[in-house]
């Protein structure tokens, strides 16, 4: 109990002292996985929508395997970006091995599979008939869209919020693909575990404070989002 | 008669089974179109087909006299029609909102919107309504949503699945009431599929049977179901033992 509460001080001390290296820190954490669950969310719902909305041959089987991904361990995430990455790989004339590009790539990785699942789950619970009585409202197919997506806003946001869970939480990948460089791929998952290594619990644990407000900002602005105002 | 609609050897097909075989029928301006049958006989499917929202698998569909090549009408043919179904479906959103949904899609402007939304709610008396959630009205306030979201677009041809169904019996018959008496007032031409005598008797003055995807007879809704012939008998017959056919 003592650690803990010396680590809640050490993370208030660490943010009130301005400690440059903290705010760094903290800051390409929020940037990569800010622009990974965007990335994810961009792909992720239309091919959703269009997984939950659509019936083709074969289309089964990609839904097992984008499932399979939403368990995907981060570490196989972050061993095939290193593979696609490396000097000899298809990718390994990009350069960017070790680069906080290469932590996106595996936060989306990871985070993708989640939001497409969810968005799929959420419209395959349209009905047919909705559907028609949309169409009969004399919508087009973008109009159609635009109202689905309002109608399962709620549903929407709950998969983008798992899948900002599972990249905030992400490490093993990153420790992969980003090696933990100081002032550049270090991010605040990798500094704990870094930092619990070394035998430091309380600047590991004031970090993980540290994370974990961070976690819980984004995810309180998303569900303010998700919740506000619901007439009754 | 001035058909606005008229079906040419359509034939719908699922499955390999033939839903609808239909050699000739049409819509014409101004009627109240009952059609009627069996559950399972095609009406809802005619019903989709001729408010192209299905495509039919062969045959022609023409419009005031005009081909509509298969699979390919235009949207703004499409908004010249408006469907109420059975169930009302309404989206998560005030009853406003989804009386006002058909003109937004339209792009109409804002100040027409709100003038018509007022006048269709007063019209069908859900003005009190108007800041509620839609999902959280009764069965006979979300049909009056669902009408009144039909006819706010003052459609050409305005069709009807069984709208009144899932209604218990005093509700039905003073909705049933009330929009024969707005329909008549917008003189909006209608179609109306239902399986019930009923309904049919009191709303309609032409009617077609369809049994087993064709249509087996039509005719001034009295006379068909006065006299029923050899292949709507049956069918007729067992609704006429529960309803007296005076109007």
């Amino acid at each position: 109990m003592e650690l803990l509460i010396d680590g809640l001080k050490k993370a208030i001390e660490m943010i009130l002292s301005g400690d440059q290296e903290v705010y760094a820190i903290t800051w390409l954490t929020l940037k990569v996985c800010l622009i990974s669950i965007l990335i994810s969310t961009l792909i992720g719902l239309p091919f959703g929508i269009f997984l939950g909305l659509t019936r083709f041959k074969g289309r089964r089987i990609l839904l097992l395997f984008i499932n399979i991904g939403m368990g995907l361990p981060p570490v196989v995430a972050g061993l095939w970006i290193t593979m696609l990455l490396w000097r000899s790989g298809p990718l390994g004339d990009l350069s960017l091995l070790y680069s906080p590009t290469a932590i996106v790539m595996a936060q989306i990785l990871v985070s993708l599979p989640i939001v497409t699942s969810l968005t799929c789950t959420a419209f395959q619970q349209i009905s047919d008939k909705m559907l028609l009585q949309i169409k009969a409202l004399g919508a087009t197919k973008f109009q159609t869209f635009i109202i689905l997506i309002k109608q399962l806003k709620i549903a929407i946001l709950a998969a983008i919020m798992a899948g900002f869970g599972r990249v905030i939480a992400e490490v093993g990948a990153a420790m992969m693909v980003g090696g933990n460089i100081l002032g550049d791929t270090r991010i605040l998952t990798t500094t704990i575990v870094m930092e619990v290594s070394k035998g430091n619990f309380d600047i590991a644990l004031a970090l993980s404070f540290i994370l974990l407000s961070v976690a819980l900002l984004i995810t309180a602005a998303l569900t303010f989002l998700q919740q506000r105002k619901r007439i009754s | 008669m001035n058909p606005l609609i008229q079906l040419k050897n359509i034939t719908f097909k699922a499955q390999n089974k033939t839903i609808l075989d239909i050699p000739e029928f049409q819509i014409n301006a101004g009627e109240f179109l009952g059609i009627m049958g069996p559950n399972g006989a095609g009406k809802s499917t005619l019903l989709k087909v001729v408010s192209f929202l299905e495509q039919q698998t062969s045959g022609e569909i023409l419009y005031l006299g005009q081909v509509i090549p298969i699979g390919n009408a235009p949207i703004e043919l499409r908004r010249k029609f408006s469907i109420a179904l059975q169930q009302s479906l309404l989206l998560d959103g005030t009853v406003f909102h989804n009386i006002a949904i058909g003109l937004t899609l339209r792009k109409i402007s804002k100040a027409v919107i709100n003038e018509k939304v007022e006048y269709w709610m007063e019209l069908f008396g859900i003005s009190h309504l108007a800041k509620k959630n839609a999902l959280y009205l009764s069965g006979g306030e979300a049909q009056r949503v669902n009408l009144a979201r039909a006819m706010i677009v003052e459609p050409e041809i305005l069709f009807l699945d069984e709208p009144f169904s899932a209604l218990d019996f005093p509700t039905k018959i003073k909705l049933m009431e009330d929009f024969k008496g707005i329909i008549e007032t917008a003189q909006t031409t209608a179609v109306y599929v239902s399986h019930d005598l009923m309904e049919i008797n009191y709303l309609t003055n032409r009617l077609a049977i369809i049994v087993n995807g064709e249509v087996k007879q039509s005719g001034p809704t009295p006379r068909v179901l006065e006299h029923p012939n050899s292949s709507t008998s049956s069918f007729l017959n067992e609704w006429k033992k529960f309803y007296p056919l005076a109007r």
